[in-house]
């Protein structure tokens, strides 16, 4: 049910961000998802792709740090108050959101967030009780 | 005697004959024999009491009583900024604590500051030269001066301190940075003569211009600049932007501190205080001994320091001994004006940096050297001075607060280190420029300004 994201280090200057993506739109490789983190000297491109482990010997290759992170896609009801719900599930417990960020398509009437947990496991036994759909890996990197 | 010093025009007042500036002019045999005389004392009280100088003249089969005549000095064993670094702290003192009443540091090539100290008699010594040195540039009884060295163990704020003090002037002991300040009382005091670095004077400079004031309608007449090299073409901005005369002044902690040597009015070579230090240019490579004229490193031997004396000390600073007389008509030698180091030390800001300094920063934040590269730029007449640090797989973390705190570490730790701070700025894998597999470690990219 965990998903593996991409992080890749970038400086905060024009045309960084490009040379990763270029690498793997080269190689075939789907970009599923992306976000960009950035303080004013340098960003974290964040990534779901559809071949992790290819995306990384690919960008280490040519150069980049990578990094593995275990993030959780979880579908939350396209409504307002839906993500309120879904952040209500940890509210009391010791799990923390180090950051998320919103996947660019919707199942039915559903949206898809990335949720980076500290605690990754521990978040993911307490969505599924509390009965949110959170996808696998299947149905997000190879689609 | 001495013709009579002129200072800038229009603005002079004329600068009486100092008695304390007596030694400057002592014929030559008179001076060489009380050198040598020194030199002995010296060797000597070196060899009683320091456990290193008397293992590396015994390594070299030379003892005190071997000195003979000044030429002999060549057959002394070397001291090195590594020997202070060994020794740290107090392993070359030649005086017990009870005898020491001062000490002051500077940066060592590691993490690690070199300590000096100073008995009282040493302190007198530092407070003569330093007093001479501002006679030798016309200050006298009279001047204001603004003394924008840094104070603490830095040796440049207190140094300048106790001479302008010594000579009588009046002593504003302002200490380095908040310009805006400077300016105010540069101007509301009516400051005649100014100490700092030369780039943070330039700086002054600027900011003064951006506040509306025109130094050069200030009383200000004088500038006595050193703690880090300087070009010519800087000294004649100085001088134009500022409408005074601006002296170089030389000196190292190792030996004393500021005082060592010092340009008179005709500003052609720096007159090196011989009655205390010993110059000698050496092939920076081989080590021997050059003759008059010739470009090599200047070694420096102390002549009369008791708490930490300093025999054939490398000073790793490039420079001449300058044949024939000043038509100032002082007897002390004079050496060309420091250009450039035969090592790889960076002076910002006026303060001591060692490549070697940053890698031990950044060894001890990360636990491995990544690879960085030290980049120094002048903006505003002012060092400035960044590292750039490629990020590691083992550092690179997906979370933004994980790098900041990183780049605060290393910020911290380089701060620790070098005693200033630098900017760290955190760079892609494989962007520092390699040349045969080593990155290029420094870019200096402060030129001189024309």
């Amino acid at each position: 049910m965990k998903l593996h994201q991409l992080s890749v280090f970038s400086e905060n200057k024009p045309g960084h961000v490009i040379a990763p993506c270029r690498l793997l739109a080269r190689e075939g490789i789907d970009i599923r998802a992306l976000a960009l983190a950035d303080t004013e000297r340098f960003g974290i491109l964040r990534m779901i792709v559809s071949d992790w482990r290819r995306a990384k010997a690919l960008l280490e290759q040519a150069g980049s740090v990578v990094k593995i992170t275990e993030v959780l896609a979880v579908e939350v009801p396209d409504h307002p108050g839906g993500l309120a719900d879904v952040l209500e599930a940890f509210v009391g417990t010791v799990i923390n959101i180090e950051y998320m960020y919103a996947f660019p398509f919707v199942r039915g009437e559903k949206a898809v967030l990335i949720f980076r947990f500290d605690q990754p496991d521990a978040a993911l036994a307490r969505l599924q009780e509390r009965g949110f759909q959170v996808l696998s890996s299947g149905a997000l990197e190879e689609q | 005697m001495a013709t009579e010093p002129t200072v800038t025009a229009g603005r002079t007042s004329a600068a009486p004959f100092q008695p304390e500036s007596a030694p400057d002019y002592l014929p030559t045999a008179i001076l060489r024999e009380l050198q040598l005389g020194r030199l002995r004392s010296t060797v000597e009280r070196a060899w009683s009491r320091v456990p290193l100088y008397r293992s590396r003249m015994k390594q070299s089969g030379i003892q005190p009583c071997d000195l003979e005549s000044l030429n002999d000095i060549a057959a002394l064993p070397f001291t090195t900024k590594v020997d202070l670094r060994d020794t740290y702290p107090f392993g070359l003192f030649a005086s017990p604590m009870e005898e020491i009443v001062r000490l002051h540091a500077s940066s060592g090539t590691t993490g690690k500051p070199i300590v000096v100290a100073y008995t009282r008699q040493d302190v007198d010594v530092w407070t003569s030269v330093m007093v001479r040195s501002f006679a030798t540039c016309g200050l006298h009884a009279g001047d204001i001066v603004q003394n924008a060295y840094g104070y603490g163990l830095f040796t440049g704020g207190l140094g300048a301190h106790y001479g302008a003090e010594g000579l009588g002037a009046t002593v504003i002991p302002i200490s380095g940075g908040n310009t805006d300040r400077q300016i105010m009382v540069m101007r509301d005091f009516g400051v005649t003569a100014i100490c700092s670095t030369p780039s943070y004077f330039l700086h002054l400079i600027e900011r003064a211009a951006q506040l509306g004031v025109d130094i050069r309608a200030l009383p200000l007449r004088a500038g006595v600049f050193g703690a880090e090299p300087w070009t010519a073409s800087m000294r004649k901005r100085i001088e134009s932007l500022a409408g005074i005369q601006a002296f170089d002044i030389y000196g190292l902690s190792e030996v004393i501190g500021p005082g060592v040597a010092v340009e008179c009015p005709h500003q052609d070579g720096l007159h090196i205080f011989e009655d205390h230090f010993y110059p000698e240019i050496v092939d920076p490579e081989t080590g021997r001994v050059l003759p008059v004229g010739e470009e090599g490193e200047l070694v420096l031997t102390t002549l009369s320091k008791q708490a930490m004396p300093m025999i054939r000390y490398r000073t790793r600073d490039i420079t001449a001994l300058m044949p024939g007389a000043c038509p100032c008509g002082r007897s002390l030698r004079r050496m060309r004006r420091i250009g450039r180091r035969s090592d790889d030390m960076l002076i910002v800001r006026g303060v001591n940096v060692f490549p070697s300094q940053v890698e031990a920063a950044l060894l001890e934040v990360e636990g491995t050297l990544p690879h960085y590269q030290i980049i120094l730029t002048c903006e505003h007449g002012l060092d400035q001075i960044e590292v750039q640090v490629e990020v590691t797989p083992e550092t690179f973390s997906d979370q933004i607060g994980v790098l900041e705190r990183l780049n605060q570490r290393i910020s911290d730790a380089l701060e620790q280190v070098l005693g200033i701070r630098a900017l760290v700025t955190l760079v892609e894998p494989l962007t520092i420029q390699r040349s045969e597999g080593k990155a290029r470690r420094v870019i200096d990219r402060r030129v001189a300004q024309p």
